[in-house]
């Protein structure tokens, strides 16, 4: 089927679903259609959620999206699970705790897997929420498995992140290390029916302590997601910390941060692509590499020489 | 223009819980090097159809191993079909007797694997017919 | 010393091999000696790790004499369609020597829906046979005598309605609930890691297992309350330690949840019975089979105090590996089944069914029915296989094996026990993750050719496709849908509407049994859905967990 932007526009979930693939495989037209619905962005409340594998957060984000309908919010789900690094093939099996919102017309759930491109990684999940930011999807979750910068870095395309934790896994200090505890603005502490839930909030607590004293504190919400326990609380916190990014200019500021990296990555990308097709396409590079191999040069005169040319 | 990744929906439509032969499909697929969206058990046809819209898959692949696969597997096909996804490749899988093969080819799934295929075959065809 | 002596010979014996040696097929799972010595099982000590047959830690069987005094009951999985026709087959069963019943049911029945439910349409009666009140449970017993024969159901959800139906039925048919004989399948465990057939959650799926354990004990003293199975386990992939390992795991679950429930072990230990798969590998399977009751006694007399011997004894069904049936050349699937059931037989199995050759094709016809139960009967009457207790016993290759599965089997007991247990693993998706491992180098283990399955990968031919198959066909659905709507406008409505309130109210109280209130309704005649329907309401559905 042709993919056209009439159709988009006229809210073909069709379309919508072609102008991502097409977005994300960057197939001829998609700077196009990304100029095109530029315009209409930005209207979206974009919510991350993030936390250790087996958290829960599939089931928190269903429950969450379920909660959303209720207000009468269509909602969207960008779903990312990792890529593998050998074959660049993904399972993307996040859907499987969404089934029963397959039909609900008001939701649209997209899973997407990491695909391990540099840089590009992040844009594309941007992209995608653009596009269904631009559809007129009035929240939108990015869900995604907190384990390392590439995922906390899909993560900042939120407005709010939700941070996932359970207790008595060691969960905890995983998430530490992959450092989502410091992008969190809010948390919760998933299955909060098991040992440890009381010790994890403490550690949480402690954690916000050390960090420097600002005007937001997230909030620790408890829920048991499979239960369908305590998800108004989350709801209310993610609430809570939309009203305060709009009221303290935070959200611009974020905003404009965004903006600002995307355009210095798309800039960088650009022009790498640029520079590395001129040299591979002449076969320079070949040359330079076993020039520098066979230490009759340097990397850093290679360089110069390099981007000198191209820019002069 | 980088490459266009396959992307296959690999569902089990009726009500079976056997899903050895699902999931070790998903995994060769994803170590071909395609995106598998997993979707698990007990989905009804306007589930597939509508997952298979949303996740803009090239590929739909159907396990059946109940004996309801003449009354499901077309219409999943029906239902691509009405959703103007009738470019979508479905191929099915399970306890499927040759003598129901045609009759399912006929409703437009373009090939059945029956137990003992290698998934080598379910990778090639793929690759061929996308 | 000898070991000295013989270990000096063993050397040079591996140096002369090293020369002839063809290149030896690496096998998935288990590694192997080319020849195994008393070397192999040092420090082995009879008494403790063998006893006598009938004796702790049951290693060698559960009674005396084995089949000696008595064949293993030869048990064949059957049903399909009605339950008119279904009832057709077991009575041809019966009259050929069949000596248990053991019914299939069909996937609506089995996942709480009605015949006429959407979610039905296309299933009705193609996996099993079809229920939905007790006029078809009725129909499905005619004219045997439940008193006489043991009927095992392979039903897991929706057992206690199962259950509750098949007791009204003997109150019809003036046969004392004391008297029953049989077995439900009843194990959600391996539901959620392995065939799929569940409907709730996990807390409220414990309680009507444990509701089962607590009201059979009273009420029906003789019918096994629990199958717990590994058989789907090893249908889904697993090796032949994780099939037990993680079977066993599920039984330490449902032991603790009636412990926590006030129930006491021996009340109940003695009617768990276990449900094993008979594979390819005929002594790796008796090794198998072996130390599944060595660990099974020592958990119980151990960990849980057990003082019955009753309670020690791990007693096993066994069904021949459907999953190792080939659609190729099916009648080679003869010779496999019968090697899997001299292995299940070797091993001390208590029940067996014998997959037909045409079962990776469709249900299996009358006459590969037949066949398959003759093989039950040529190996318990000619093969001599019977006549001796335990035969491969003191084998230096199968005590060697029966330990070394034992181990590999223990360890994942307690990787799993500090997982907090087989519910926490299941959740977490560690044990769907073991078995899917397994499945998927065994299926590369095929491709690459490094496993030769007959006919599949190696020894093909040209095959015509295989005529006269048994089909199910449309009709049945429609006569099941038919007879449903009948039963429901001539039974009493006012009835059904009041049970059904109860069952609700009951459901929702976690410390009532709802055993006799589900009992109530079957004898109202509220269907099978309407019942599934009201605890899906209290419950809510189980929503798998997916780790690939």
């Amino acid at each position: 089927m042709e993919f056209s932007m009439k159709d988009f526009w006229n809210g073909s979930r069709r379309a919508l679903a072609r102008a991502i693939t097409i977005v994300e495989n960057e197939q001829d037209g998609y700077e196009e259609i990304m100029k095109e619905i530029y315009h209409h962005t930005g209207r979206a409340q974009v919510i991350g959620v993030t936390g250790a594998p087996g958290a829960g957060k599939s089931t928190l984000s269903d429950n969450l999206v379920k909660f959303y309908r209720k207000m009468g919010k269509t909602v969207g789900v960008c779903a990312i699970d990792p890529t593998s690094p050998f074959s660049g093939g993904a399972i993307l099996g996040d859907r499987i705790r969404m089934n029963d919102l397959t039909l609900d017309q008001g939701v649209y759930i997209r899973s997407m897997g990491t695909r391990g491109s540099l840089g590009g990684l992040s844009r594309k999940t941007a992209d995608a929420v653009k596009l269904m930011d631009a559809w007129g999807l009035d929240v939108i979750f990015i869900e995604t498995v907190g384990v390392g910068q590439s995922e906390v870095d899909i993560v900042k395309n939120a407005d709010t992140t939700l941070v996932v934790l359970v207790p008595g896994l060691g969960d905890d200090i995983q998430a530490i290390k992959a450092g989502i505890l410091e992008i969190g603005d809010v948390f919760t502490i998933n299955k909060c029916d098991r040992d440890g839930a009381d010790r994890l909030n403490v550690e949480i607590e402690m954690m916000l302590d050390l960090g420097e004293a600002q005007d937001w504190r997230p909030p620790i919400e408890r829920t048991i997601a499979n239960e369908g326990q305590g998800i108004e609380d989350v709801v209310n916190g993610l609430n809570e910390h939309r009203k305060y990014l709009e009221e303290s200019g935070l959200l611009e500021e974020r905003r404009r941060e965004r903006v600002r990296t995307e355009m210095a990555e798309m800039i960088h990308d650009r022009i790498s692509r640029h520079v590395m097709k001129e040299i591979t396409e002449t076969g320079k590079f070949a040359d330079y590499v076993e020039q520098v191999y066979e230490r009759q040069t340097d990397p850093y005169t290679v360089v110069d020489s390099i981007v000198g040319d191209i820019f002069k | 223009m980088a490459d266009k990744k396959i992307r296959v929906l690999v569902a089990k439509p009726g009500l079976d819980g056997h899903d050895r032969g699902a999931k070790v499909v998903a995994r060769a697929l994803r170590d071909a090097g395609m995106e598998v969206i997993y979707t698990g058990l007990r989905q009804t046809v306007d589930q597939i159809v509508e997952a298979a819209d949303s996740e803009d898959v090239d590929v739909v692949a159907l396990s059946l191993l109940s004996g309801a696969h003449n009354t499901l597997f077309p219409e999943v096909v029906e239902g691509l079909k009405a959703k103007g996804m009738g470019d979508v490749l479905v191929i099915g899988g399970g306890v499927i007797p040759a003598a129901d093969i045609p009759g399912l080819e006929e409703a437009g799934v373009k090939a059945i694997f029956t137990p003992g295929t290698p998934t080598k075959d379910i990778i090639d065809f793929i690759k061929a017919n996308v | 010393m000898a070991n000295e002596s013989l270990k000096a010979k063993l050397a040079e014996y591996e140096e002369k091999c090293k020369k002839a040696e063809a290149k030896f097929p690496e096998r998935v799972g288990l590694k192997h000696n080319k020849v195994y010595t008393p070397l192999d099982i040092e420090g082995f000590d009879y008494e403790n790790d063998l006893g006598l047959p009938g004796e702790y830690p049951y290693t060698r069987g559960v009674q005396p004499t084995m089949y000696r005094s008595r064949f293993w009951t030869m048990r064949m999985y059957a049903g399909f369609a009605t339950a008119e026709e279904s009832n057709k087959r077991y009575r041809y069963l019966i009259a050929n020597g069949g000596t248990g019943l053991s019914v299939a049911f069909d996937l609506p029945t089995q996942i709480g829906y009605d015949s006429d439910d959407a979610m039905a349409q296309g299933e009705i009666g193609k996996v099993g046979v079809a229920i939905d009140t007790l006029k078809d449970m009725e129909i499905l017993f005619d004219q045997i005598d439940l008193s006489k024969v043991s009927t095992s159901m392979t039903i897991n959800a929706s057992a206690s309605v199962l259950l509750a139906m098949y007791i009204a039925v003997a109150e019809k048919q003036g046969v004392p609930t004391e008297a029953l004989r049989g077995t439900i399948q009843n194990d959600i465990l391996k539901e959620y890691s392995a065939r799929g057939t569940y409907i709730f959650p996990v807390k409220p799926s414990m309680r009507l297992i444990t509701n089962i354990f607590e009201y059979c004990s009273k009420n029906v003293p003789k019918w096994n309350t629990i199958s717990i199975s590994g058989y789907h386990i090893r249908e889904a992939g697993s090796t032949a330690a994780q099939e037990i390992a993680f079977t066993i795991a599920d039984g330490i679950a449902y032991i603790e949840a009636a412990l926590k429930a006030g129930m006491k072990i021996d009340d109940f230990a003695g009617r768990l019975s276990f449900f094993w798969n008979a594979h390819n590998n005929v002594l790796e399977e008796v090794a198998k089979f072996r130390a599944s009751r060595r660990i099974w006694a020592r958990i119980l007399k151990d960990r849980f105090h057990a003082q019955s011997e009753k309670s020690m004894k791990l007693r096993f069904h066994t069904q021949t590996a459907g999953s190792m049936l080939t659609a190729q050349q099916p009648n080679n699937n003869i010779i496999r089944v019968a090697l899997q059931a001299a292995a299940a037989v070797m091993g001390g199995t208590q029940s067996l069914h014998t997959n037909s050759r045409d079962e990776a094709l469709a249900l299996p016809t009358t006459e590969s029915v037949t066949i398959a139960l003759r093989t039950q009967q040529i190996i318990a009457y000619e093969s001599g296989l019977a006549d001796v207790v335990d035969p491969l016993g003191g084998s230096y290759y199968v005590e060697a094996m029966t330990n070394a599965i034992e181990k590999e089997a223990m360890e994942y007991i307690k990787k799993i026990d500090e997982m907090g247990g087989a519910v926490e693993a299941i959740e977490k998706g560690y044990i769907q993750k073991e078995i899917q491992d397994s499945a998927y180098a065994w299926q590369m283990a095929v491709e690459s050719g490094e496993k030769t399955i007959v006919g599949v990968n190696k020894f093909q031919i040209e095959e015509k496709p295989v005529e006269g198959l048994l089909r199910v066909d449309a009709s049945a659905g429609e006569f099941q849908k038919k007879k449903l709507a009948e039963v429901k406008a001539t039974r009493d409505n006012a009835k059904v509407a009041e049970e059904l309130a109860k069952l609700e109210k009951a459901a929702a109280d976690e410390s009532v049994n709802l055993m006799p209130v589900i009992l109530d309704c079957v004898r109202a005649y509220c269907s099978l859905g309407e019942i599934c329907g009201v605890l899906r309401k209290v419950f809510g559905e189980y929503k798998p967990h997916v780790t690939l």
